[in-house]
């Protein structure tokens, strides 16, 4: 007979989603509830492997009696609350934070944007053409993988991601403020000259492409990436012996990206150098 | 953690500054220069090594303080020694206003932009020390000038405050280094106000022959008038006094509180129903309560001595007069809420109040009146003193624990709230400098004769912060129910009242036909605006009111502390449209209007803390209430509309 460990029990709350009443497990998310009443919320800075930072407001919703909108994806569920997913005024803000983020920042590369946008009948143009932007030119400073700031929504992720949240290396954090808040290394220094240990695990969680491998960024300068020609073949890293499984992004007979499943208990999404960029030898070069 | 140092080393004086702050580093992992023979067999970690964590922004401090900035090889070696990750602690230094991670002179001027200066003719002044120090930025002669939010110095404005590194000043009565050394630059600062260009050159010249401030009685209109309570002492008794504290009725609350024990101090606290007065107005007892009752501990107690909001220097004058008033207070705070440290946590634009309450806090160490046995009752209190360095956003309580722990000035999301986790994640009550000093009056005259002062709902005495165009200028304390009227007359209107902004730039204009207003918290949400942390900032038609909105935008942008996206990027759409209004008008102008009430809906929605959440108050009740920009003014404000400071409930 093999044993099935059994997670604490957990008491189940009542609360009201959209004039339903609905049962979470205590502690879950107001998110967690929607997407288990198969409602589709947009999320940017919320990830499956991370405590989210709920900076980027995209997710807000109504709880009834409160004087601001709730983020969805850090907010837990309360007996006897009453939240809405889709009132104006929720619909208002996330609109809005939308049309923010896409004047400020180029999120071409972000997943579900541009469809977000439509949905929430956002215009990003409407702030005019001299509205501020970050304008931050890529930064190529090594040859394993690129920073490109401009795509950045300073969702914190991978500043979580590099510190105490998985990698503990704490290469990366949040310098400046306000506007001129970038994600950077100390005194600005090159990757290079930094703490980083190339991991990838930053890369693995960024939401918007702002972090790439050198091999992406590469194919997306000369116009060849194409992710609808890729192929993912999930298998166990060869290095060593904790047996990470890795995912490898194949375009052409050519790894061009690898990344490791998030529910692998193993990894969580992690890796270390070697399995995230140790490709090259495959390919024989 | 295995934290990765560059090779940067410290200079010699930026070693001895974070060494006279930490002490000399135990071995060389911690940036000794010396490998010994014990250092192979020397490890700390884990908790003992991230536990000195909150010594970061002190010791950014000390090393600021001493050159003037803060240098890779600084930061590098106060990294090794409190375990922090440089990358991380670059982010805290760049976060503050007052810190620099690039060389710049020892000297620095900060010339107040804001409101109250802005009224007061601070772009003149401006020009002025642009002809005398060159542009803003430039270093020339060890000296730089930077334009500075409010510097909490209005009822003198227009206002400048001038820091120059270098050694500290010796202990009073002890020589200075005798090893030829004296010659050094020494640490000093001088405030200028009212300024002239002449006034803030000189004293960047030579900060430490500056004229010496005016008392803080001075800031006080009704100084040594009868039947004042809050502020009774100010010009009266000697603030560097002990005794003269206690010859005038001090430490008799401290000594009732003893005598009621800790939930009889509350229970007098709530009768009293003293509300908050640093924005909010939340009930102090039950927040009080709330933090003793939980079973979680230590317990902490913060007072909130930021007071960075544009037109507020209440806080700073109490400071500044009456300093032992507040260190009781404290303690009776802690005793009630069962802390045995409570950490004080003032503005670093306040170089008097934070030499007045380091000097108070020694005194009253030494004499008992904290420490292990407080007044031989068996009850352990002290209080730590810690600096800001420049930022609005560390005034916000969750913000201000992050501050005092090390990390940047960010809000956190609440829930949970402060009494359940606060400072270091412990329960934490977090007052205001006012509402704290309002505690030795409830005690000393009971709760039923505190409560009896002003309305029901807006019980006890009141300071307002009044500025702009009046005659007199200051810190008025009135009791809870006197109109903005009565107030105006007290500090003498101007010939042509234009409008008062009520609550600072996080709260909200009124026009001159709505001088009935009674200051209570009930009343002015009724009139749709708001007490905020008691602003009173008085404009006459001599000043350009879309100007005075371009400011309010430009602050907000400021000091957004970047993290959420309504904020982040809200308020520099906010301050363009309102660019945009300045140059142009017509049809254009309702466009932009339109615009900012819907980027400024998200913002009051969306925003994580009150900052953003505010943002968008003045500028949307000048357009509502005084008709600026040609829109329509609305028969009623839009009830409900509170730009409080804080949110609403935040325990
Ligand atoms: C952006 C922002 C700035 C604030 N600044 C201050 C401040 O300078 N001083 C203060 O006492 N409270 C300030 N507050 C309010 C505090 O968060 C908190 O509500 C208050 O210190 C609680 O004390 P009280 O209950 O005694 O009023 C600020 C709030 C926000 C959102
Ligand atoms: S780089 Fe990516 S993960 Fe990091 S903050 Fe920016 S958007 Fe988020
Ligand atoms: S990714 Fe790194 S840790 Fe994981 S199996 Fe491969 S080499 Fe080992
Ligand atoms: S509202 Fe502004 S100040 Fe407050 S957390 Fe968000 S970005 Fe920071
Ligand atoms: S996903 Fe919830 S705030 Fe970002
Ligand atoms: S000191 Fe200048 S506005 Fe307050």
């Amino acid at each position: 007979m093999t044993a099935v460990p059994l997670q604490p029990p957990r008491r189940l709350i009542e609360f009201s989603l959209d004039g339903q009443d609905t049962r979470v497990p205590e502690g879950s998310t107001i998110l967690e509830a929607c997407r288990a009443a198969g409602k589709d919320i947009p999320t940017l800075c919320e990830g499956d492997t991370l405590t989210p930072k709920n900076a980027c407001r995209v997710c807000v919703v109504e709880v009834e009696g409160a004087r601001t909108l709730a983020p969805a994806c850090s907010r837990r569920a309360e007996p006897g609350m009453a939240v809405r997913t889709d009132t104006g005024r929720a619909r208002h803000s996330r609109k809005t934070v939308l049309e923010l983020l896409a004047s400020a920042t180029d999120l071409s590369t972000t997943p579900r944007a541009a469809e977000w946008i439509k949905e929430y009948g956002a215009e990003p143009g409407r702030f005019g053409t001299d509205a501020a932007r970050l304008n931050e030119e890529p930064k190529v400073d090594n040859d394993l993988y690129v920073r490109d700031y401009d795509k950045c929504i300073q969702c914190y992720k991978c500043v979580d991601a590099c510190g105490d949240q998985w990698q503990n290396t704490f290469a990366i954090s949040v310098a400046g403020r306000g506007f001129d808040a970038r994600i950077s290394t100390e005194h600005d220094a090159p990757l290079t000259g930094s703490a980083c240990v190339y991991c990838g695990n930053c890369i693995e969680v960024c939401p918007t492409g702002a972090l790439s491998f050198k091999s992406e960024f590469d194919m997306r300068e000369a116009g060849t990436w194409d992710e609808s020609a890729q192929t993912e073949t999930t298998t166990v890293c060869a290095y060593c012996g904790v047996g990470c499984n890795v995912t490898l992004h194949v375009q052409e007979n050519e790894i061009v990206k690898v990344t490791s499943p998030h529910d692998n208990p193993v990894t969580h999404g992690n890796l270390c150098i070697k399995g995230r960029f140790g490709f090259q030898h495959v390919s024989q070069r | 953690m295995d934290l990765h140092f560059g090779d940067c080393k410290p200079t010699d004086e930026e070693r001895e500054a974070v060494d006279a702050l930490l002490g000399p580093p135990a071995s060389a992992w911690e940036g000794g220069a010396e490998r010994g023979e014990a250092d192979l067999r020397w490890a700390v970690g884990g908790r003992a090594a991230r536990e000195r964590r909150d010594l970061l922004l002190p010791a950014l401090h000390a090393v600021n303080d001493r050159t003037g900035w803060i240098s890779e090889g600084a930061l590098d070696y106060v990294c090794r020694r409190l375990t922090v990750p440089p990358a991380e602690a670059y982010g805290v230094a760049t976060f503050y206003a007052m810190f620099a991670v690039r060389p710049r002179p020892a000297t620095v001027v900060h010339v107040c932009t804001d409101l109250a200066c802005a009224v007061n003719g601070s772009a003149g002044l401006r020009a002025g020390i642009e002809e005398r120090l060159g542009a803003a930025g430039m270093a020339a002669g060890g000296v730089t000038w930077q334009p500075s939010p409010c510097l909490g110095l209005c009822e003198r404005a227009p206002a400048a405050l001038v820091l120059r590194a270098g050694e500290p000043a010796p202990a009073p009565g002890t020589e200075g280094p005798s090893d030829g050394r004296g010659a050094l630059r020494r640490r000093a600062s001088a405030v200028v106000a009212p300024a002239t260009a002449e006034g803030v050159a000189s004293a960047a010249g030579a900060p430490e022959a500056a004229p010496s401030e005016p008392s803080a009685a001075m800031a006080v209109p009704q100084a040594g008038q009868d039947g004042l309570i809050l502020l009774r002492r100010v010009g009266v008794a000697d603030p560097a006094s002990l005794d003269d504290y206690r010859a005038h009725g001090g430490y008799s609350a401290l000594r009732r509180a003893f005598a009621l024990g800790p939930a009889g101090v509350i229970r007098e606290v709530t009768d009293a129903g003293l509300a908050g007065r640093g924005g909010a107005a939340f009930p102090t007892g039950r927040k009080w309560q709330a933090t003793a009752a939980q079973p979680d501990h230590p317990h902490y107690l913060v007072c909130n001595a930021d007071e960075s909001e544009p037109g507020t220097f209440k806080d700073r004058v109490v400071m500044e007069g009456d300093p032992y008033a507040l260190i009781e207070a404290m303690t009776i705070a802690g005793y009630a809420t069962g802390a045995h440290r409570g950490y004080l946590y003032i503005r670093g634009e306040y170089p008097s109040a934070v030499a007045r309450l380091e000097h108070a806090i020694g005194r009253a160490r030494s004499r008992g009146f904290l420490g292990d046995d407080v007044l031989g009752q068996g009850y352990a209190f002290d209080i730590e003193l810690r600096r800001g360095a420049g930022a609005y956003i560390c005034g916000e309580e969750t913000a201000l624990f992050n501050s005092i722990e090390g990390y940047r000035g960010e809000p956190r999301s609440k829930p949970p709230f402060p009494v359940e986790k606060g400072l270091f994640g412990k329960p934490t009550a977090a007052n205001n400098v006012e509402t704290l000093v309002n505690v030795g009056p409830i005690l000393t005259m009971g709760a039923e004769a505190y409560a009896a002062i002003g309305t029901e709902s807006s019980t006890g005495p009141k300071l307002f912060c009044v500025s702009g165009r009046v005659a007199r200028p200051g810190v008025y304390e009135l009791p809870f129910g006197a109109t903005l009227g009565e107030l105006l007359d007290l500090a003498g209107r101007p010939e042509s009242l234009r409008a008062v902004l009520l609550g600072g730039a996080a709260g909200g204009f009124v026009g001159p036909d709505e001088l009935d207003i009674p200051l209570t918290f009930e009343g002015t949400r009724a009139a749709g605006t708001t007490l905020g942390s008691g602003v009173v900032l008085v404009i006459d038609d001599t000043v350009e009111l879309p100007r005075i909105l371009l400011r309010i935008a430009e602050f907000f942008r400021d000091e957004s502390c970047g993290q959420c996206v309504p904020c982040r990027i809200g308020t520099v759409r906010q301050e363009e449209a309102l660019h945009r209004l300045l140059d142009r008008g017509g049809a254009g102008a309702a466009a932009d209007v339109a615009l900012l009430r819907e980027i400024g809906q998200a913002m009051k929605d969306a925003s994580i803390c009150g900052l953003g959440q505010a943002a968008w108050s003045a500028v949307e009740s000048a357009i509502d209430r005084l008709g600026v920009y040609g829109t329509p003014v609305y028969g009623t404000p839009q009830q409900g509309s509170e730009a409080g400071q804080g949110p609403r409930g935040d325990t």
